[in-house]
């Protein structure tokens, strides 16, 4: 296990030379994306309050970087770059489905439940 | 059983020692246990974005919730606290893989300290947590609930700003006490009282006229302002009670589920992070203590690494969710 560490990161365009470099490597860019998503969180730019399929375009952008930090936490820290593409698959496909499914189905009826708030049928503004 | 065909490398399969996906037997059940743990959170998060868009025009806005940070007090700063706790989990994670890395390597004094200093970040971010909901369930300013269940919220007609109650509110003289459950009807007993009756805010608002409501419905990214005559009437008409800080019934934030799942689902992430701590103490003494040395292999370190980074990943999105989104 100990030499079989992959060191390439963004398809190959960063190697480093140690697997303890490459932790570093990704604890930097880990924490430069949370300083970014937590700049914009407080700056809030006027462009990116705007809506884009249902959500501000800032969200869109919060979630993506999220996305972005979930994966080099799991291929990096927990080791997923170097596991056999067999279990690689069989976790996050597995995750990424159920969860895409269970998603859809909670939000699409949320945004149902709004709507009949919304027009009126149930009063609670009072 | 005819159909099992006999092979030589049948024996070994079934009698232990392979390693499917080449993965030990307890790194797969770990990822096993991350996977459906992972399901767990996704639909506690799925539920809190489920309440969130019923009432997308109406949900607190987490920057005005989480603005303190500890020894700086009355600033306001919103997510500067916890962008902390969340760098302080990642950077745990680093010294966590450091310390599986030292493993691989047997060099049993750099994993012993690596490991050291993954169970003080751990404590940190449990302590950090703690003092968060310390501060959510204290609350800041007060509100007032109104019958049909909305929070209103006092602020300054000029700047806009919140205004505490104790700003304002009148002391009115009372005899009113809490109702225990050793007076008055037996087994029945109430809340404890807020330090200001509904009475006395509403006293004390009628005489400060720079005071109006702000009401949780959200247009263009802020929250709808009443103007002095709309705040009397609604205070009047519709003040319930007063809110103070935040509990599983009231938030003076605004939705109560809210409050309700940001104590759900902080707490059963903090609940992990305990776990977790727990897990990597165990394993710290048996580094110290020689155990892997002498099995010759640091694979335990690996899965409750595994474990660990698992802890940092679902703060992630909590983060996300929670306070950025």
């Amino acid at each position: 296990m100990a030499d079989a560490h992959n060191l390439e990161i963004f398809r190959g365009l960063i190697k480093f030379k140690s697997n303890t470099q490459k932790i570093w490597g990704v604890l930097i860019l880990l924490s430069i994306v949370t300083t970014v998503e937590v700049v914009l969180g407080i700056i809030k730019p006027e462009f990116m309050m705007e809506s884009f399929l249902s959500m501000k375009i800032l969200n869109w952008v919060f979630i993506i970087l999220t996305i972005v930090k979930a994966y080099y936490i799991t291929w990096d820290f927990m080791h997923m770059r170097d596991e056999t593409p067999s279990l690689r698959r069989v976790v996050v496909w597995t995750a990424i489905f159920l969860i895409c499914y269970l998603l859809w189905i909670l939000i699409q009826e949320a945004g149902y439940i709004f709507n009949t708030y919304d027009q009126g049928y149930i009063k609670r503004d009072f | 059983m005819s159909s099992t065909v006999s092979t030589s490398s049948q024996g070994e399969v079934w009698a232990g020692g392979n390693k499917p996906m080449k993965a030990s037997y307890g790194k797969l059940m770990m990822w096993f246990f991350i996977v459906s743990d992972a399901l767990t959170f996704s639909g506690f998060l799925a539920a809190y974005g489920f309440s969130r868009f019923k009432f997308i025009n109406s949900w607190p806005i987490a920057d005005e919730v989480f603005t303190h940070v500890p020894f700086l007090h009355g600033q306001e700063l919103p997510m500067i606290y916890v962008a902390f706790m969340t760098f302080v989990l990642i950077m745990s994670s680093v010294t966590m893989v450091l310390a599986v890395d030292a493993g691989h390597h047997m060099k049993k004094a750099k994993v012993t300290f690596y490991m050291f200093l993954t169970i003080i970040g751990g404590v940190i971010f449990v302590g950090s947590q703690a003092w968060e909901w310390a501060t959510f369930i204290k609350g800041d300013f007060g509100a007032v609930k109104t019958h049909g269940g909305n929070i209103i919220q006092f602020v300054d007609a000029d700047s806009n700003h919140r205004v505490a109650l104790k700003d304002f509110a009148h002391s009115i003289p009372t005899e009113r006490v809490q109702h225990e459950n050793k007076n008055g009807i037996l087994y029945m007993s109430e809340p404890a009282l807020t330090s200001y009756s509904l009475e006395e805010v509403i006293e004390g608002f009628e005489s400060s006229p720079n005071i109006v409501i702000r009401t949780q419905i959200i247009k263009d990214n802020e929250k709808t302002v009443l103007s002095r005559e709309e705040s009397l009437r609604m205070l009047k008409e519709n003040g319930s009670y007063v809110v103070e800080g935040a509990n599983l019934k009231d938030n003076e934030y605004g939705s109560p589920l809210f409050a309700d799942f940001f104590f759900f689902i902080t707490g059963f992430h903090g609940f992990h992070v305990f776990s977790g701590i727990i897990l990597n103490i165990i394993v710290f003494f048996n580094v110290i203590v020689g155990t892997y040395e002498k099995r010759g292999s640091y694979e335990m370190v690996e899965k409750v690494g595994l474990y660990w980074h698992f802890v940092d990943l679902v703060w992630v999105f909590v983060f996300t969710f929670f306070y950025l989104v």
